[in-house]
């Protein structure tokens, strides 16, 4: 039976366990709702959630151990000289696993029946010959005890749906049965579906958390393996970034000073373009600007904030860079030679800054709004004007969230890829010039990944060890944020 | 302390007029919030506003020193003179205004900066320290005026937002008493505070009548009568009767006035 099929049903009886949970706390009431204790539409709710809740996690938990558990009898009972002639017993299983998803292909488009599929007499030539009609996965010429193997892996399988299938709705049948019986007019029924609301909204919060925590450990682990590979002290002390794809290993320089550096450089060059222009953005907007500028200014400034940063991207590649070019360049409007290509750290640091003015005025604009207006009025009736005002009360009292949104900022501009790539080209390299090409640790791991990259060399894992790096820098810079958010926030009332 | 029962002196120290308000209207967009409203206030009195919430005594308060300019959809249309100075001429500097006509407002706003730095601001702003002794000294003289000197001498560069509610209100009123001003308007500046801060930010009232001519908008008709020489009762946006605050209390002229002094309308 499909699965879809088996959940309709599970909430088909759901809703079926709802209308009747709603009539009988209603009878026990005489039809009155008043005499309940919740309204009438919780009683139906308890049914509903007592059948749902413990069939799908039956179901969950089924789904996740059957397999297991059938893999593991399977394994078990195979003969030993079998195991012996294939490689390796996960190979042998997965070789069998594979030819039991061929039969049920081939049973589904009709190629093969169902008694055959299942009986003995099918033997392995026409076997091979009629998976591979089906269109299944199949390597090589199947052999009759592997076939004999995938007939009882996939028997097996099958007859644990099928009593997957009942206990599930025995489960749910039961579960509905439980929550009509507590169906009378002083049961809580309230509590009972507003408790479940709360376990609902648990799990949402911890899936976030897990997810957070299985993102670290999918980088820790890798991270581990690449250190086994390749000496921290040259990763982190090293000055140099050489990866060799032409070795295995051994020659390659993997130093990620020069790409720390890249990435600091840029970072540094956008706050400096980003923070005074979103900073005073935001003074213009809160403080100066009509309600009229300020209801398209801001929604058009925000515009910015949804340009997908490729776009950015093309706008350093294309505008930018040339222009950089022709004021900085060999004849440029200076008459100086300093920048030799477009892709240079000003170009990607200059457009990365415009990226970020949203983000930085759009977050100091909120923060400058919420400084208490009795805070201007206390300063205006003192006789200051508006830029006394500014300068001496609100960007002090606002400086804590002004500082958040820079940093906040800061993280963003040290994650950005694709302007990067774009816009400061791929060469790593420790230099103090402003309009040289370099390159930072996001561009790197998306180009030591792309391409056909040996997940077990070190040139392909050091991006992981590089995505950790900065995993760690954007964390403790998010966390330094809040902690000096949250340090001076008292100071506002 | 001033005495909840007896009335304060009648005696008016000085009938030199310091602000002459004539026919002043006050519109909200396309409310009028006050109505052509006369009104004398003399130099070196407390002058009380009393009346009814919403009737536009703070709003007539704000008039003096155009605070009524940083709300945009404020209009004030009449004449008001600060020492036969209309102060709506084009030629005044709301700014400068602002300096000589001093406010204390509502709620406590210390800026959060040290206790030092708010009472600095004014002075610091209109250039009226020479030099840091100078400075030093205009701050202890204000913070000694506003009566908060002793609690607060030892920790100056403390935040001025970390004091009580009570000493936020007197270190506010020290604040503006810095830029030297020669009017105070306070905005109920005890609505916030206990009994006993209010005391004491009455009793400093009482005090700075010497020097200053000071307006008060309260809600409580006990401190209106304590604190003020002149008191004025608004209702709906009308000066409903304008006199000596004894007079007002004990003889009001007008039904209106007498009803809510007696506490049946409010």
């Amino acid at each position: 039976m499909p699965l879809l099929w088996l959940l309709l049903i599970v909430f088909a009886i759901a809703a079926f366990g709802y209308v009747l949970g709603r009539r009988r706390a209603l009878v026990s009431a005489n039809r009155d709702a008043r005499h309940l204790h919740s309204l009438p539409s919780y009683y139906g709710w308890n049914v509903a959630l007592k059948t749902i809740i413990p069939a799908v996690m039956l179901l969950l938990v089924w789904l996740l151990v059957q397999p297991i558990v059938v893999y593991n009898t399977i394994s078990s009972s195979l003969p030993s000289d079998l195991v012996d002639s294939a490689s390796s017993q996960g190979l042998l299983m997965s070789e069998i696993s594979r030819v039991s998803d061929g039969l049920s292909t081939a049973v589904s488009k009709g190629v093969l029946s169902e008694e055959l599929a299942a009986s003995s007499s099918l033997d392995a030539e026409t076997a091979t010959a009629q998976l591979k009609e089906a269109g299944a996965v199949v390597t090589n010429d199947i052999t009759a005890p592997v076939l004999s193997a995938a007939q009882d892996y996939r028997s097996a399988t099958l007859s644990g749906r099928w009593i997957m299938a009942l206990v599930v709705i025995i489960v749910a049948f039961a579960g509905a049965i439980f929550g009509l019986s507590q169906s009378n007019k002083d049961f809580r029924a309230r509590n009972v579906v507003e408790t479940v609301i709360r376990y609902l909204l648990i799990g949402a919060a911890s899936i976030a958390i897990l997810t957070t925590i299985g993102i670290v450990f999918s980088l820790v682990f890798n991270t581990i393996e690449f250190f086994r590979l390749y000496p921290a002290s040259h990763f982190f002390f090293g000055l140099e970034w050489a990866p060799s794809f032409s070795g295995r290993g051994g020659s390659s320089e993997l130093g990620v000073l020069p790409l720390l550096w890249g990435t600091l450089y840029i970072s540094i060059v956008a706050l400096i373009v980003a923070v005074p222009i979103g900073l005073f953005a935001a003074i213009y907007l809160s403080e100066y600007a009509g309600p009229k500028v300020r209801g398209f200014a801001k929604p058009l400034l925000e515009i910015l904030a949804g340009i997908p940063t490729i776009v950015y991207g093309l706008f350093a590649l294309l505008t930018v860079g040339p222009l950089l070019v022709s004021v900085f360049g060999d004849g440029g409007v200076l008459g100086v030679n300093w920048q030799g290509g477009g892709r240079a750290v000003m170009t990607a640091g200059i457009v990365m800054g415009i990226m970020l003015i949203p983000f930085v005025s759009s977050l100091s604009d909120d923060i400058i709004n919420a400084v208490p207006q009795a805070m201007r009025d206390g300063s205006y009736g003192l006789g200051a004007t508006k830029s006394e005002t500014i300068k001496q009360v609100i960007i002090p009292a606002a400086l804590p969230g002004i500082v958040g949104a820079i940093l906040l900022a800061a993280s963003r501009a040290i994650g950005e890829t694709m302007i990067v790539v774009l816009g400061a080209g791929a060469a790593a390299r420790l230099s103090l010039n402003p309009f040289e090409a370099m390159t930072t640790v996001t561009a790197k791991i998306v180009s030591q990944l792309t391409g056909d990259s040996d997940f077990a060399s070190p040139e392909a894992l050091v991006a992981f060890a590089l995505g950790m790096s900065l995993f760690v820098i954007t964390l403790g810079l998010n966390v330094f944020a809040l902690y000096i958010v949250r340090k001076y926030r008292e100071q506002y009332d | 302390m001033l005495d909840d029962t007896n009335l304060a002196e009648t005696t008016v120290a000085n009938d030199d007029i310091k602000i002459a308000a004539r026919d002043v209207s006050v519109y909200y967009g396309d409310n009028q919030a006050i109505k052509g409203v006369d009104v004398d206030i003399a130099d070196r009195t407390v002058t009380a506003f009393i009346g009814p919430s919403g009737c536009g005594k703070s709003t007539f308060l704000r008039c003096f020193n155009r605070m009524n300019d940083t709300i945009d959809i404020c209009r004030v249309t009449g004449d008001i003179r600060l020492d036969g100075e209309d102060i709506n001429a084009k030629s005044v500097d709301p700014v400068q205004l602002r300096a000589k006509v001093g406010m204390v407002f509502q709620k406590p706003n210390p800026f959060p900066k040290s206790i030092y730095d708010n009472v600095a601001y004014g002075p610091r702003i209109h250039g009226l320290a020479k030099s840091k002794a100078d400075l030093d000294d205009i701050v202890e003289k204000s913070l000694r005026r506003g009566a908060i000197w002793d609690e607060v001498k030892d920790r100056l560069h403390a935040p001025g937002t970390g004091l009580s509610g009570g000493q936020q209100q007197r270190l506010c009123i020290a604040r503006a008493v810095a830029t030297e001003p020669e009017v105070l308007l306070m905005d109920e500046p005890c609505s916030a505070l206990d009994p006993i801060a209010t005391a004491q930010v009455e009793e400093l009232i009482d005090e700075l009548r010497q020097t200053y001519s000071v307006v008060i908008v309260t809600h409580s008709m006990q401190q209106a009568a304590r604190v003020s020489q002149k008191t004025a009762f608004f209702h709906l946006g009308n000066l409903v009767e304008f006199g000596e605050t004894t007079q007002i209390f004990t003889n009001p002229k007008d039904k209106l006035t007498e009803s809510y002094i007696t506490g049946r309308i409010g």
